[in-house]
């Protein structure tokens, strides 16, 4: 083993599955030579040529079409979706066409279509390319929802999505790519972390924190304050897929707790923990000793400036208050 | 008499289209006002590259350095009440319809002074006053806005019309072919001017097209349109002066394309592994302010030492735009949910 970070890891999940099935090949915006905007695919034009490193012109709601119609026939594409914000242009092919297809023909068709794309904001880009808008797309049955929050996870999560035969958003994370603070150990070989599974990412015993993406680092960070300074012990679940949700892994938390705290970067109003949070109220209700709270964004955009950004997505400072607030 | 006049005026050809030399009546004053504007970019720019480096720039930003003719040009050739619409590279566009360069510096740095009170920053500086629909951080975002603005002057016959700029690679996105063919059945009083600068972002437009010329897709669409020099002002003016015209007596909307170059790297990051230097020197080598500048000396309209004067009073005005826009104060956190809803 040996320490990558997140976006290496990422890279080696494609580089792996690449080599070892001809039928993956890799879709999107300056990914060729320029290597992603963020460097995600920097070397993979000149090992595997431009026929499977496809760049294209800006045209994400054809990236997406192409993709999905050469899944239902034999390929297993990895479209790339620059910024997570540009899905919506994308969103009749992702929602009403790859979605959606394998139902409507009573099952005849796979769609084995991964879509990555970056989320999230902290980076100054603003309203049009900060969002978190995995609630818009795990809403949509027959689509797979996976949020990685480290290395580990993000290559094994990535190699399942790929043999995954539905079509799954894979939304990394732009402040986990480089960071230094979150590099892992990580095997190199192949291996999967399973669709559909949380993860415990650190033990407590007196209150659980469920938290996606980002936000796992930061409550991860907010845990280990609290440990410290005041003896207070978080269990921290990392969501990691959204859909299909691993309820259970919450609620065995829980059952240990008896409080949850619920943790995302998206705007607080329908994002993805009122679902959270909803089905543990609905099967957890005995072993709650008080209700589910969430700590989210607030209800706005992405502002630009940064001491807005700061008020608009959840630090650990939030997080840190939602816990003591919750165990009163 | 007046048929007299109109056999006098000078006319000139534009890849193939016949138009009025506009730019030979104007005043000295206009002509030398259009090079002060071209400064005001070059020069903007160049302090929030300052900014960019010392790190003073949260977000991203975009650089028009090498495109100031076709901004300039074209603003200046429409009225001041006429609407544009503008792209991520968008400072060009905003200071050439009027904007003031302190408060848009400001935006920049994020401050509550800013156009978009530290809300939008580069990518969404918007000037609604002066007609200026705003940046846009989506590629191709603006031109149904843009559209729609254009419907908007038709329907309330105000004898305003639109100009619409995006980039080469905006021109492949399913909104550019929705929209320019509703202005086209439409009869839309539009200038869309797609400003081909050779890349989007890595990616040459010889390998996001199959055609030759992107103002060839006019064919599509039943409209006019045309290729023209955009580092040259004077060829940009004349033609949207024309078309200007044109859309006026609804023989809108028309696709010009206008050639120019960025000479900076895509965004703040960017190893610029897709060109070559030479490219870029050669390039730089058409710069459209020297262009522009003899053009003005040889037609003895500016000498050497106004010209260094009007260079020297611009830097100062930029730098006390800088100034403003650090001494200014950031918002307060309790206005970011302001403004969500009118
Ligand atoms: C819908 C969308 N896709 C991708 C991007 C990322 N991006 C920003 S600018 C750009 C290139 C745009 O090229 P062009 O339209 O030619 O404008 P230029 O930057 O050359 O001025 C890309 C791909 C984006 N902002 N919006
Ligand atoms: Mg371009």
């Amino acid at each position: 083993m040996r320490e990558l970070t997140y976006l290496e890891a990422i890279r080696e999940a494609m580089q792996q599955k690449m080599r070892e099935d001809s039928s993956v090949y890799l879709i999107g915006e300056d990914i060729a030579e320029y290597g992603g905007a963020f460097g995600v695919t920097v070397g993979m034009l000149e090992e595997f040529g431009k026929e499977r490193i496809i760049n294209t012109p800006i045209s994400e709601e054809a990236i997406i079409g192409v993709a999905t119609g050469s899944a239902i026939t034999g390929m297993r594409p990895i479209a790339e979706i620059m910024f997570s914000d540009f899905i919506t242009i994308a969103m009749d092919q992702i929602a009403n066409q790859a979605a959606k297809i394998r139902y409507m023909f009573g099952g005849k068709a796979k769609v084995p279509l991964v879509i990555r794309t970056a989320g999230g904001g902290g980076t100054g880009a603003a309203a049009q390319h900060s969002q978190s808008l995995e609630a818009l797309v795990a809403h949509i049955p027959g689509l797979k929802v996976v949020m990685p929050s480290c290395p580990y996870d993000a290559k094994g999560l990535l190699i399942s999505s790929i043999n995954d035969d539905n079509p799954v958003i894979f939304i990394e994370h732009k402040l986990l790519y480089n960071n230094k603070k979150c590099i892992q150990n990580v095997p190199r070989q192949m291996y999967e972390v399973p669709l559909g599974k949380g993860d415990v990412k650190r033990e407590g015993s007196d209150i659980s924190v469920a938290a996606t993406s980002y936000m796992v680092q930061k409550s991860l960070e907010a845990a280990e304050k609290l440990s410290q300074e005041k003896g207070i012990e978080c269990e921290v679940i990392d969501i990691r897929t959204l859909r299909p949700l691993d309820i259970d892994i919450i609620l065995d938390s829980i059952k240990k707790t008896g409080r949850l705290l619920c943790v995302e970067e998206a705007p607080i109003f329908g994002g993805f923990m009122g679902e959270v949070s909803a089905q543990v109220s609905e099967k957890g209700f005995d072993w709650l000793d008080a209700p589910v709270v969430r700590v989210a964004g607030r209800n706005c955009p992405v502002p630009y400036s940064l001491v807005l950004e700061q008020e608009m997505i959840p630090g650990v400072s939030r997080i840190e208050k939602g816990i003591l607030n919750l165990l009163g | 008499m007046g048929n007299d006049l109109k056999a006098e005026k000078p006319y000139i050809t534009i890849d193939g289209y016949r138009v009025e030399d506009k730019f030979s009546g104007l005043d000295d004053s206009i002509k030398i006002e259009m090079l002060r504007k071209m400064y005001q970019i070059r020069h903007f720019e160049n302090e929030t590259e300052q900014f960019i480096i010392r790190g003073m720039i949260h977000g991203t930003c975009h650089l028009y350095t090498g495109e100031e003719a076709t901004a300039v040009g074209a603003i200046y050739a429409i009225n001041d009440d006429d609407y544009i619409t503008s792209t991520h590279r968008g400072h060009g566009h905003c200071i050439a319809k009027g904007a003031d360069l302190n408060i848009m510096m400001a935006e920049l740095l994020g401050k509550r002074t800013g156009y978009c009170k530290g809300k939008g920053g580069s990518m969404h500086i918007a000037d609604v006053d002066s007609g200026n629909l705003g940046a846009n951080g989506v590629v191709g975002g603006s031109i149904g806005i843009a559209t729609g603005a254009a419907l908007t002057c038709k329907m309330k016959r105000n004898g305003k019309i639109v100009v619409c700029f995006f980039g080469d690679g905006a021109a492949n996105q399913g909104i550019f072919h929705g929209s320019i063919n509703m202005a086209s059945i439409w009869d839309l009083p539009i200038i869309y001017l797609c400003e081909n600068n050779v890349y989007g972002m890595s990616t040459p437009v010889k390998e996001a097209f199959n055609i030759e010329k992107i103002s060839d897709r006019k064919y599509a669409y039943g409209i006019e349109g045309l290729t023209i020099d955009g580092n040259n002002l004077v060829e940009v003016f004349n033609t949207v002066s024309h078309f200007n015209g044109e859309c006026r007596v609804g023989r809108g909307p028309v696709l010009i394309e206008s050639l120019t170059y960025r000479w900076r790297g895509h965004s703040k990051s960017d190893a610029q592994v897709y060109r070559t230097r030479e490219e870029t020197k050669q390039w730089v080598g058409k710069d459209p302010i020297e262009r522009y500048k003899k053009i003005l000396i040889d037609q003895k309209i500016l000498i050497e030492k106004e010209d260094r004067d009007l260079e020297k009073e611009v830097i100062s005005q930029i730098k006390e735009a800088a100034k403003f826009a650090r001494e200014s104060p950031f918002p307060e956190p309790s206005e970011v949910e302001d403004d969500v809803y009118a």
